[in-house]
């Protein structure tokens, strides 16, 4: 009888899947942990919190600070006001927030990962939740370890109630950024919210719940793309997690030598490395950093915090886990002075990103400021393409698109000019009592589209080319828009 | 298979143990709960299958249990949308249509509506943009045999020109004065020369000077004194710069010796009063219409 394993030549220990190793990862204090906790609760109001800010913009557009209004393509930011023509200022604080990444990476490593990434902010979380309701690391494993008794079944549901609680405000403040907020919470409670919030609050209830409460480091380590690409942005230059092995190795429990002389008494000498397992007792994703950089390290810094406090205790100095480059570490070896900061941070590949970054954001800026908020276009009729009239003239058709993107009403003359003898109306008007202009009024942040005739005399040589000009009527701010346009009519033989 | 425990110097990975040309592949396991999303998505691939039409059978695939079919699906679509367009049916079929301009919403939808039974209909004459062509009207003009305001627009549509059955349709007949000999080819020749003179495409000459008696004779009961026609008889402007069958020489010769009757079906008993109506206001929106009593009584010019 063949074994499958053993045809394909793995050992008969040896499994085609790996099952998750549980992380219970310990509570630690520390300048990265405190650091930590701020970022947390930064990012974790900004998320909350943005919705609900309010930006008065009259009476003719909502009054939410931020609001992607998907159903009327709209993206409100404060002052700014996007249409969907205008989405490259979104394409452009995207291609900000992806240069602006690699900066980062680029300096400081996986900064992204260790500390704003939602993946790891819900993680962080959901752990100390954990810790709240089943104690710390030793407790876990325990409670892990032990039978399915009451006691741990309360505790469980008691823990996965409060993951669920989470995760349902995490899943429901997302829908906040896409209505107004007051009004869908309300709607939401009562029941009244369109389908599409129900469901997007259960997705992301339930990817929260998942992702945050059980997936956690899986999800960094197999699903999410972005630790691959991190690495093509490193180098030798970049400031990661690093553990001094040339300061720690070898390692081992006991006491340290004092003086050189103790030094000669003992046959090897002990390095700072205490092996006390600390670093990995504290590890989010339950890796050994002393294996050097991985996959699984995300940079959260917590094993430095952990270290530091045991190195403190045994009365060596800080830093046997650090920030570091790759570049220092070798001449710290080496017995060589390390780069000062500012030299770490200023290598030219992230001037080069600094610089991108900076230039798109400045012409974003500059251009954001003078966009115009009137157009005007003009779709000339195909069919016919002009109509004889009567007495002689020649009659086009066009459907002017006039867009009025300020969040008021505004009076717009229309006029042709460029063309003498010709005049235009619209639905409603006639040609007896047209004119070479027209007035209409655009509603707030709208686009009005005309039916427009224009007649004109024959000319000998058929087509024409003229202008459509829009004007806005208003006191303040008045905008001029203009369109080519083309006059067909009937060539003479 | 002998035992073997090799390990790979640059990663410490296990390898499975294989060589293939000093190529050993690192044993780097599968995470166990991806293999669960894989069972995952196989049991979803099979409810689909129950749920929805997809095995083969001999004359067609299985119904699937929730009994969805894209047609079915299309017909309740087209079943929600009549349901949804049939209050603005029932209000245009209730207003007159000379009051429809004054009711934005009604009139915007008529139009629609006309322009849609229009492209059913009427293209197969008067082209689809309504340009027309020799003997078939263009809609888009300010020139109108019978009337150009919204009541003319709709009698027509509803009843037809020169229908052999239907009493109430758009008659008229012009005299063939060629071939039945009513005029001889040179009065003919001087009528045309004359024609084209009132429509200005010609300088007076002897020979329409010669015409414009024959014409008043022959063509002014009709066409009127002037020659600018008369919409109860359909008869055509001739003065102006629109010719249905063309205004050079040939053209209106052959029109003045053989004659001209162009036929319209009537299509109130076949499309209804309600699409009718729908028809004018899309033929009268094309720019020619001309406003009527009604409208000109109405105190607010619209935008």
């Amino acid at each position: 009888m063949v074994n499958l394993t053993d045809l394909i030549g793995l050992g008969k220990n040896r499994s085609l899947y790996e099952k998750r190793q549980p992380v219970f990862p310990k509570a630690i204090d520390g300048r990265f942990r405190r650091f930590k906790w701020l970022v947390m609760a930064v990012t974790l109001t900004i998320y909350y919190v943005t919705p609900w800010l309010r930006w008065d913009r009259g009476a003719f557009a909502p009054d939410q600070a931020v609001l992607v209004d998907l159903a009327h393509r709209r993206f409100y930011f404060g002052p700014i006001e996007i249409w969907p023509h205008e989405f490259y200022y979104v394409a452009g604080l995207l291609i900000m927030a992806g240069v602006g990444l690699f900066m980062v990476t680029s300096v400081i490593g996986r900064a992204w990962c260790g500390y704003a990434c939602p993946q790891t902010v819900w993680t962080d979380l959901f752990q100390h939740i954990e810790r709240f309701v089943d104690g710390d690391r030793n407790a876990q494993a325990r409670l892990a370890k032990a039978p399915w008794r009451p006691a741990k079944i309360a505790r469980r549901l008691t823990k996965w109630s409060l993951f669920l609680i989470v995760s349902v405000l995490t899943g429901g403040a997302w829908i906040f950024y896409f209505a107004d907020a007051p009004t869908l919470a309300t709607q939401f409670i009562a029941g009244d919210a369109p389908q599409v919030a129900y469901a997007t609050v259960a997705l992301l209830t339930a990817t929260t719940f998942v992702f945050g409460g059980f997936m956690r480091e899986q999800v960094c380590i197999y699903m999410c793309p972005w630790p691959r690409i991190q690495t093509a942005m490193m180098d030798e230059k970049t400031l990661i997690v690093t553990y001094r092995d040339w300061r720690g190795e070898p390692r081992g429990k006991g006491r340290r030598p004092a003086t050189l002389a103790d030094l000669g008494a003992r046959p090897e000498r002990l390095g700072d490395c205490i092996d006390c397992n600390q670093c990995v007792a504290v590890c989010p994703t339950g890796i050994d950093i002393r294996n050097g950089p991985q996959i699984g390290c995300i940079t959260c810094a917590l094993c430095i915090d952990a270290c530091d406090q045991v190195m403190a205790r045994i009365g060596r100095p800080r830093g046997l886990i650090d920030y570091a480059t790759l570049e220092d570490c070798a001449a710290e070896k080496a017995g060589r002075a390390p780069r000062r900061l500012v030299k770490v941070l200023s290598h030219p590949r992230t001037l080069i990103y600094f610089a991108l970054w900076s230039g798109v954001g400045i012409a974003m800026l500059l251009s954001v400021g003078d966009r115009t908020r009137l157009t005007v276009s003009a779709q000339h009729q195909r069919n016919p393409s002009f109509v004889q009239l009567s007495d002689g003239h020649v009659r086009n058709g066009y459907t002017v698109k006039l867009r009025n993107m300020e969040a008021r009403p505004r009076a717009v003359e229309v006029s042709i000019a460029g063309m003498p003898g010709a005049v235009m109306w619209t639905e409603g008007g006639s040609r007896d009592r047209a004119s070479d202009r027209l007035r209409t009024t655009v509603p707030a942040d709208a686009l009005a589209k005309l039916p427009i005739f224009v007649a004109a005399p024959a000319r000998d040589e058929g087509s024409a080319s003229f202008e459509f000009r829009a004007r806005a009527l208003t006191e303040d701010r008045p905008e001029t828009a203009v369109v080519r346009a083309e006059f067909e009519g009937p060539e003479r033989k | 298979m002998a035992e073997r425990k090799s390990i790979d110097q640059a990663t410490g990975t296990e390898t499975v143990g294989h060589e293939w040309d000093g190529i050993e592949e690192l044993n780097t396991p599968l995470p166990r709960w991806w293999l669960w999303t894989f069972y995952a998505t196989i049991v979803w691939g099979i409810a689909y299958t129950i749920a929805y039409p997809a095995w083969p059978m001999v004359s067609s695939a299985s119904a699937g249990v929730l009994d969805w079919s894209s047609r079915g699906q299309l017909e309740q679509e087209l079943a929600d949308d009549s349901a949804r367009k049939m209050p603005l049916l029932k209000a245009i079929a209730a207003t007159p249509v000379e009051q429809l301009p004054a009711r934005p919403q009604l009139w915007q939808a008529a139009v629609e509506g006309g322009h849609a039974a229009f492209r059913n209909n009427c293209t197969q004459c008067h082209g689809t943009g309504a340009a027309g062509t020799a003997g078939y009207p263009n809609l888009n003009d300010d020139d109108w045999l019978w009337g150009g305001d919204l009541k003319a627009i709709e009698y027509t549509i509803a009843h037809g020109v020169r229908n052999p059955e239907h009493e109430q349709t758009r008659a008229s007949q012009m005299p063939a004065f060629g071939r039945d000999g009513l005029l001889q080819p040179s009065e003919i020749a001087d009528v045309v020369a004359y024609v084209r003179t009132i429509s200005r495409q010609q300088a007076p000459t002897a020979e329409a000077r010669r015409g414009a008696a024959t014409f008043a004779t022959n063509c002014a009961a009709c066409h009127g004194a002037t020659g600018t026609g008369n919409r109860a008889v359909g008869a055509p402007d001739l003065t102006d710069a629109i010719w249905l069958y063309g205004g050079d020489e040939a053209s209106l010769t052959n029109t003045v010796a053989y004659a001209r009757s162009g036929v319209m079906p009537r299509w109130e008993h076949k499309l209804g009063p309600t699409q009718v109506k729908m028809l004018a206001a899309y033929v009268y929106s094309l720019g020619g219409g001309e406003r009527s009593a009604v409208q000109m009584a109405e105190a607010s010019p619209r935008r």
